[in-house]
């Protein structure tokens, strides 16, 4: 069965006929042609899908299209503004927080994620908020600081 | 003019990878691409009767369903010599040409369909009737059987037997002496990138976007499977979302999906699950290694016995190092070195993160550590003793080697001192605190490169190689490199790799990379330069980096050049034969363990590396902290479990096989002992992707035992084991 989806990707409103049974990850790489979002697992073991869905953080492998119907869909293709990267991509970039970079699409939407809810997160606190991605390259280290880098950047913006 | 090399700059590739614009082998999109997914044996060994495939087929959006009953006959021409990622004997799985099922999870067939979806639904109805066979499943059983490598037979094939005098007489008349076994469970690289492929033929051209370390050998092997010549076929790999040596090799599914594509004429996505990664593609095989370490009173080794059993499969051998690290990281008058395989229904393994080299290490670390108890002597003490001034496995003598420094540095740094003298004499709280550390060594490989650069009409650079970037930063040290030999800012050089129509380039792995294709960059760099200055009075280029491109720029337009380019091949010379070259390291860690629940926390871990020259200290030293997580892993969690009556693999995912999380992961220092090699390579590079690995499961259990007083002697060391259950 298909139906027509209607939702917000990265601020563009899209509506496309989809199969009841895609799942949100294959919509938004198939569909919409945004590659950044990554597949690591069989469902809900890596965190390398997550996306932002109304401003929480979502894997996209074990989630339906038609789930976030109307919903407002951001990936990490619609962080950076007017070719600028954003203060988190930035540190991700200055401090390491990619090897392979592979995890890092779902790492820096988990991190937005914790940083739209919680501006000044402890190092506790950003760890538990990346518990669910996982990383094989940096050994987690870098990204952590990363992390930290990007939430002083944007306390100096403000 | 100062170099960037050295210099901790910034990845060149950080702002496409951030950006979620690096195209790794499954973002790509030919048009009318379709999508491919694997139907696997359920049984080890036995041949399938039956393959009733009429649901899948009744599936909406289903192409085809392809197996050994409709798939053609395909060339598979051997390959004369074998690929160095190949193993020597024996013979690479085939897909779907005949009923033979030789391990559980081997592909049996493959349904094709419109959306990713339909294709694993479709899978998911194959359904496959089996004469079942007698599987050797067991490893207890198997290895009873084991056999020395059959390659060890051939010319610069990996030893079974290494001997120097009387290992056995000298163990017996020893006055100190270890005598334990060691049990390494196969290991699986779990890079976050599953393997993937995307074939699309044009004609009798086959291209693959495909996940490889080695771009040119997967064009080469796939030219052989479908039996047309190299040139018909062109593999394209830009970015590698990690591997650690799972793509060093073309695996079955890679023809399965070019297969697939010639049938259906469409260009197919096929990605393996993550559960197919633990069957489909290799892993570290399970090692069970014995050794006996004889020492005299002061603790000098008189005698190091070493006997390793490791995995193989029943149809390739896949045969390691594991004996080269206790022949020559310590002096030894006498030693006694044995490899076997037990042939097993399991895939075949491949080479993980510094292969071989850390299981060899890993056994002679932990002994090391419990001579140094018989000793009564500090275990730093103890390797210091015993320092090896030349290597005596090769008799050859060292073209560099700074150990010395690297335990002077880390113990200093670590405090070391503060070690508690007892096993189990420290408590914090409910916390044991022990220290442990070990050494880590790898050999400094290097092979034949070649390069490509150019000087654009703008002065800009471009240089060109079919080399690998599987998270390291081949990117940026190579820009590096480039940079600095034609005096040009690191932002007006594009490195660029990963397709099969550059000139050729090594595997990607073994830690070379930066040996082998850096020197060719530096060579055709330097080439070019030189033939820019042919061109024009030195005197007339500027030293100042940002005029430099200016300088070529009018250059080229004054002698009417759209471009100047210089190609060249730059070849290992003869140092290799006069010096022994190895990469060496120092781990220390501290572990604490809860006395009533027996967790296990690692709250400091410090490597000290001496690896030749470090082209980009900010991304090396990144790669050695990801690598001691690797380590920290296969301390602590890391195993893969067989169901050893049905030879089938129990914790394939991600959420039962255990990789370090961020909660795992507390005090990671790595540093660098400055050290200039002469002989190893024209870049005095050693690498040091693999041995970031090594050694640091030792220096975490020692640090165990320190802590607690239990030797755990079976990797990984669990909360079950630690309480002694």
């Amino acid at each position: 069965m298909r139906s027509v989806l209607s939702l917000t990707v990265n601020g563009r409103a899209r509506e496309d006929l989809v199969a009841d049974n895609m799942l949100l990850l294959d919509y938004l790489r198939e569909v919409a042609g945004l590659t950044g979002t990554k597949q690591g697992c069989d469902g809900g073991e890596c965190g390398a899908c997550t996306v932002l869905v109304d401003d929480q953080p979502r894997l996209a492998c074990s989630t339906l299209a038609h789930q976030v119907a109307g919903k407002r869909i951001e990936t990490i293709e619609g962080l950076a503004t007017r070719g600028r990267l954003s203060a988190l991509q930035q540190a991700f970039h200055e401090k390491l927080g990619t090897q392979c970079g592979f995890c890092t699409p779902g790492m820096i939407m988990a991190a937005e994620a914790l940083l739209r809810r919680n501006p000044d997160p402890s190092r506790d606190e950003i760890k538990a908020a990346l518990s669910g991605n996982l990383c094989r390259c940096t050994g987690y280290v870098k990204i952590v600081e990363s992390v930290e880098t990007a939430v002083r950047a944007r306390e100096a913006a403000e | 003019m100062s170099g960037s090399v050295g210099q901790p700059i910034d990845r060149v590739d950080g702002p496409a990878k951030v950006g979620g614009k690096a195209r790794y082998a499954a973002d790509f999109r030919p048009s009318g691409v379709v999508y491919g997914a694997i139907v696997t044996a359920a049984i080890a060994k036995g041949r399938i009767a039956a393959l009733d495939t009429t649901a899948a087929e009744a599936i909406p959006g289903v192409i085809s369903v392809i197996h050994h009953g409709n798939a053609p006959q395909l060339a598979y021409a051997p390959m004369d010599p074998r690929p160095i990622v190949d193993p020597k004997t024996g013979e690479a799985l085939r897909v779907f040409q005949n009923d033979q099922v030789l391990f559980a999870g081997q592909p049996i067939a493959l349904v094709v369909a419109e959306e990713p979806e339909q294709a694993i639904q479709a899978a998911a109805l194959v359904r496959a009737s089996y004469a079942v066979g007698n599987a050797a499943s067991d490893f207890s059983h198997a290895s009873l059987e084991a056999r020395p490598p059959e390659e060890s037979r051939h010319p610069g094939g990996k030893p079974g037997a290494l001997r120097r005098g009387d290992a056995d007489a000298a163990f017996a008349a020893a006055t100190r002496r270890v005598d334990a076994s060691y049990e390494q469970p196969a290991e699986f690289h779990c890079a976050i990138e599953l393997h993937g492929t995307i074939a699309r033929w044009d004609h009798d051209h086959l291209t693959l976007w495909d996940k490889t370390q080695w771009v040119d050998n997967d064009r080469t092997e796939m030219a052989h499977v479908f039996g047309i010549p190299d040139d018909n076929v062109r593999v394209i790999s830009p970015f590698v979302g990690g591997a650690f040596g799972s793509a060093l090799r073309s695996w079955p599914h890679v023809a399965a999906a070019a297969l697939a594509s010639l049938l259906v004429n469409r260009p197919v996505e096929l990605v393996l699950t993550r559960r197919q990664q633990f069957s489909s593609v290799g892993y570290r095989p399970r090692t069970v290694q014995r050794v006996r370490l004889g020492a005299d009173d002061n603790g000098r080794l008189t005698a190091v016995i070493h006997e390793a059993v490791a995995q193989t499969s029943a149809y390739e051998e896949y045969a390691e190092m594991v004996i080269e690290p206790p022949a020559m990281l310590y002096s030894t008058p006498t030693l006694r070195a044995d490899y076997r395989l037990a042939p097993m229904n399991v895939n075949t393994p491949c080479p993980m993160r510094a292969p071989g080299i850390v299981t060899g290490t890993l056994a002679l670390e932990l002994a090391m550590d419990e001579l140094a108890e018989a000793c009564d002597l500090d275990p730093l003490r103890l390797r210091l003793l015993n320092y090896a001034e030349r290597d005596e496995n090769k008799n050859l003598p060292w073209s560099s080697k700074s150990l010395r420094q690297c335990y002077a540095i880390g113990a200093e740094r670590f405090g070391w001192s503060r070690r508690p003298s007892a096993p189990a004499s420290r408590r914090d709280g409910h916390w044991l605190v022990g220290y442990g550390m070990a050494s880590a060594v790898y050999p400094a490989h290097r092979a034949p490169a070649t390069a490509h650069a150019e000087l654009r009409a703008d002065g800009t650079a471009s240089v060109t190689s079919a080399a690998s970037d599987m998270g390291p930063g081949t990117y940026t040290s190579m820009t590096q490199v480039a940079a600095d030999e034609l005096g040009l800012p690191i932002n007006a050089v594009q490195f660029e790799l990963g397709d099969s129509l550059m000139p050729p380039a090594p595997v990607h792995g073994g830690s070379m990379t930066m040996a082998s294709v850096g020197s060719a960059v530096q060579a055709a760099c330097r080439a070019l330069r030189a033939k820019a200055l042919d061109l024009e009075h030195p005197n007339r280029l500027p030293q100042d980096r940002g005029a430099m491109q200016q300088a070529y720029a009018r250059l080229l337009a004054r002698h009417r050049l759209d471009c100047l380019t210089a190609e060249t091949e730059a070849m290992p010379d003869d140092a290799a034969g006069r010096f022994s070259m190895y990469a060496f390291g120092a781990v220390f860690a501290e572990v604490r363990v809860d006395a009533e629940l027996g967790e296990i926390r690692v709250p400091r871990l410090l490597g000290v590396y001496a690896a030749g020259r470090i082209v980009n200290p900010k991304t090396a030293r990144s790669q050695c902290i990801g690598g001691m997580v690797g380590g920290l892993g296969m301390a602590l969690t890391e195993r893969g479990q067989w169901d050893d009556r049905f030879g089938k693999i129990m914790n394939a995912s991600l959420a039962d096989y255990l990789v370090p999380v961020n909660a795992d992961v507390q005090s990671i220092e790595a540093l660098f002992v400055p050290e200039e090699d002469p002989w190893v390579n024209p870049l005095g590079v050693k690498g040091v992707g693999e041995i970031a690995l090594v050694g640091v499961a030792p220096a975490i259990l020692n640090a165990i035992h320190n802590a607690t007083g239990r030797r755990i002697r079976s990797l990984p060391a669990t909360l079950e084991k630690v309480m002694g259950c």
